[in-house]
């Protein structure tokens, strides 16, 4: 199941490259929000809680973009019923697509921090980096496994666009919540992380749940 | 090979099979006939595990549907009306992913290819192909992992007559393979056919050896 | 199915128990020093909102059941317990509305985490609907309902946990204060408010199932009569 988890994500990583679809739009987003938050909030720079919040909140929304479009391709070219043909298990199209939008979060967070200490951060973001990325990471797994479960869910409905935000973005307060309180002290200057452990936590508990629970319910979701 | 017995099938309320009923020996080939709505497409897709029966029984390869529906995966090669191809991909891109899918050896990607006579323009983009060529590679897809059991939805569809008889022995009778076969072509389909399935609003009308005349009754 | 049984006198059980918690609302439980008679509320409003986000987790394992048996009246069941916390939560949200302008001065307020994230959890099942109601094929329809069901029962605990833990910084309110050292008279009432909600809500639980069950069966009555006689179907 790994060796077919494996070669469906290449399949995607390809697809991606070829076509650009998903990661320069979402890395675009997120750089025209900066500009937005900039104006809309009338400030040159940003710390703590507000640049934390600013950082998160436009990274969950970017993410959306990512989401809706990851079964894009074997929607319209009926791709699924060629995985489902093949005497593959169906949980590792869950695990390629999951890895496939993790990637495409951590190409896009490549971009987005950088501009964000550019465009809107105020302290060095450098000093904070190691603490940042095991934040980024372990969030990006949370939004990955959940984005593929609603990107799933989805996927036949008329209405996906709509549905996919409204579906997602309350299943991810809790990631925001962890994210952004994590983040908090370490985008004030000169202030040690309080609390990392928690929030790290948190993150973690999510993380397991989700993952199990897509996993364990994703054969559903192909079926007819 | 196959056997269906009463085959049920509904799309909320509205009937799309009922009492369908018929057994196929293997290596024979099953013709399936009807107008546009019939079912002929559901039947199929049903036959493929892509949608499972809401009545009566199905056996495919000795598998009980939907129960055992994972022992037929793999044994099936299905050519619907879509080429399930990545269009942005190459043909060998597409194959090489459905080779790994199926866990075949690479040689097998160019051996089909061969056989399609598409080695040539097998590095180009599906997008970039004629709808023949497209419907060469979708054949190779087909046939990539020597199924013994080939469901083919109008597969002369896009094809000329030289391409159509290059993939006789893939897809044809004389692949040896059991068939169902659906298709518009009354004539053409009947003389390959072993035996005739007609539907008229998903429901059987006959399922046996018949004359081109009944069938165009079909049509009416 | 036999879903009327046991209905008459569960109703009945209903109206009585609710009878009682309005009595004891009115003229048992204290009136409460500062907050006045408006924290009378809080037997409504506590009680509806653990009620709702029980029979949220409730529907998810129902969900389950539905998804291990494919026996399609589980996710009804499922759907029906959603449906009716969805409108309980309505009532949770205005009735916490109401006490928080009555008590604090302000519409909504941050400080309650169980309000806050009681909010999050009722703006989630809101999606269920839409997503629900855009499948047509019915097999499929219950599926993804209960998959939803599921992830969704799932985050409902995990979402509190979250919430929680972001506003323990702010001292806690009233839920905690009442969580422990609730004088006599208040948890009295407060307990016999929470059994009233929760037998209404499992009495119009059962009705709701019973009439989608007859509707149901009317239905397939017909499908059979329309194969047989399709003239005689008007």
């Amino acid at each position: 199941m790994i060796r077919a988890a494996r070669a469906i994500l290449r399949k995607d990583l390809r697809l991606e490259l070829r076509t650009k679809e998903s990661v320069p739009a979402m890395t675009l987003f997120t750089v025209v929000v900066f500009v937005l938050f900039h104006f809309g909030l009338d400030r040159n720079s940003l710390d703590g809680s507000l640049a934390s919040g600013v950082l998160w909140v436009t990274l969950l929304l970017a993410a959306i973009i990512g989401v809706t479009r990851l079964f894009a391709a074997e929607r319209e070219q009926g791709g699924i019923d060629a995985l489902l043909l093949a005497p593959v298990d169906r949980t590792a199209l869950f695990l390629a697509k999951a890895a496939a939008l993790f990637l495409f979060l951590v190409a896009v967070e490549i971009v987005a921090l950088p501009a964000f200490a550019l465009l809107l951060l105020g302290p060095d973001l450098l000093e904070a980096l190691p603490e940042l990325l095991a934040i980024v990471l372990l969030a990006d797994l949370g939004l990955a496994a959940v984005g593929a479960l609603v990107s799933a869910l989805a996927v036949e409905t008329r209405a996906r666009e709509l549905i996919v935000p409204l579906l997602l973005l309350p299943l991810l307060v809790p990631v925001l919540i962890g994210a952004a309180h994590a983040t908090e002290p370490l985008l004030r200057g000169s202030q040690r992380p309080e609390d990392l452990g928690r929030w790290l936590g948190l993150l973690s508990l999510y993380d397991v749940v989700f993952v199990l629970l897509s996993v364990a319910v994703f054969d559903f979701l192909l079926e007819d | 090979m196959l056997e269906l017995d009463r085959l049920e099938r509904r799309f909320g309320d509205r009937v799309a099979l009922q009492g369908v009923s018929v057994r196929v020996e293997p290596g024979r080939t099953l013709a399936v006939l009807g107008a546009n709505g019939a079912g002929k497409t559901t039947l199929l897709r049903v036959l493929a595990t892509l949608l499972r029966p809401h009545g009566g029984q199905v056996r495919v390869l000795g598998a009980e549907l939907p129960r055992e529906a994972w022992k037929v995966h793999g044994r099936v090669g299905f050519l619907g009306h879509e080429p399930l191809l990545y269009r942005e991909l190459t043909g060998r891109e597409n194959l090489r992913y459905q080779a790994s899918l199926h866990r075949l050896a690479d040689g097998r990607v160019d051996e089909v290819l061969a056989a399609v006579a598409m080695e040539r323009r097998a590095d180009e983009p599906v997008r970039d192909l004629s709808r023949g060529m497209v419907q060469r590679l979708a054949v190779a897809r087909a046939v990539l992992h020597d199924p013994p059991l080939l469901l083919l939805d109008e597969p002369r569809a896009s094809l000329d007559p030289a391409a159509a008889e290059l993939l006789e022995p893939l897809i044809g009778r004389a692949s040896e393979r059991t068939r169902v076969l659906v298709t518009h072509d009354v004539e053409g389909g009947l003389a390959e056919a072993d035996l005739a399935l007609g539907l008229k609003r998903g429901h059987q009308v006959f399922a046996e050896r018949v004359d081109a005349a009944q069938a165009r009754e079909l049509y009416r | 199915m036999a879903y009327a049984r046991g209905l008459k006198p569960l109703a009945a059980a209903t109206a009585v128990t609710m009878t009682a918690a309005l009595a004891l609302v009115f003229f048992y439980a204290p009136l409460d020093a500062d907050q006045g008679f408006v924290q009378k509320i809080f037997y409504v409003h506590v009680p509806m909102a653990i009620v709702a986000l029980c029979g949220w987790v409730a529907a998810g394992v129902m969900a389950i059941r539905h998804l291990r048996t494919g026996d399609r009246s589980w996710d009804v069941r499922s759907y029906v317990a959603i449906h009716l916390s969805v409108i309980l939560g309505v009532g949770v949200l205005a009735t916490g509305s109401i006490w928080a302008r009555a008590s604090w001065g302000h519409w909504w307020v941050w400080d309650e985490p169980v309000l806050v994230s009681f909010l999050v959890v009722f703006l989630l099942y809101c999606v269920y609907y839409p997503l629900r109601f855009s499948i047509e094929d019915p097999d499929r329809q219950a599926r993804y309902s209960s998959v939803f069901a599921i992830a969704a029962g799932a985050f409902v605990p995990l979402n509190f946990v979250a919430v929680r833990l972001a506003e323990s910084f702010t001292h806690p309110r009233v839920l905690s204060q009442t969580g422990g050292d609730l004088p006599g008279e208040m948890r009295l009432t407060f307990l016999v408010s929470l059994l009233a909600m929760t037998l209404l809500f499992v009495t119009l639980w059962k009705l709701e199932l019973t009439s989608k069950h007859a509707e149901a069966r009317l239905k397939r009555l017909r499908r059979r009569l329309e194969a047989r006689e399709p003239a005689a179907v008007a």
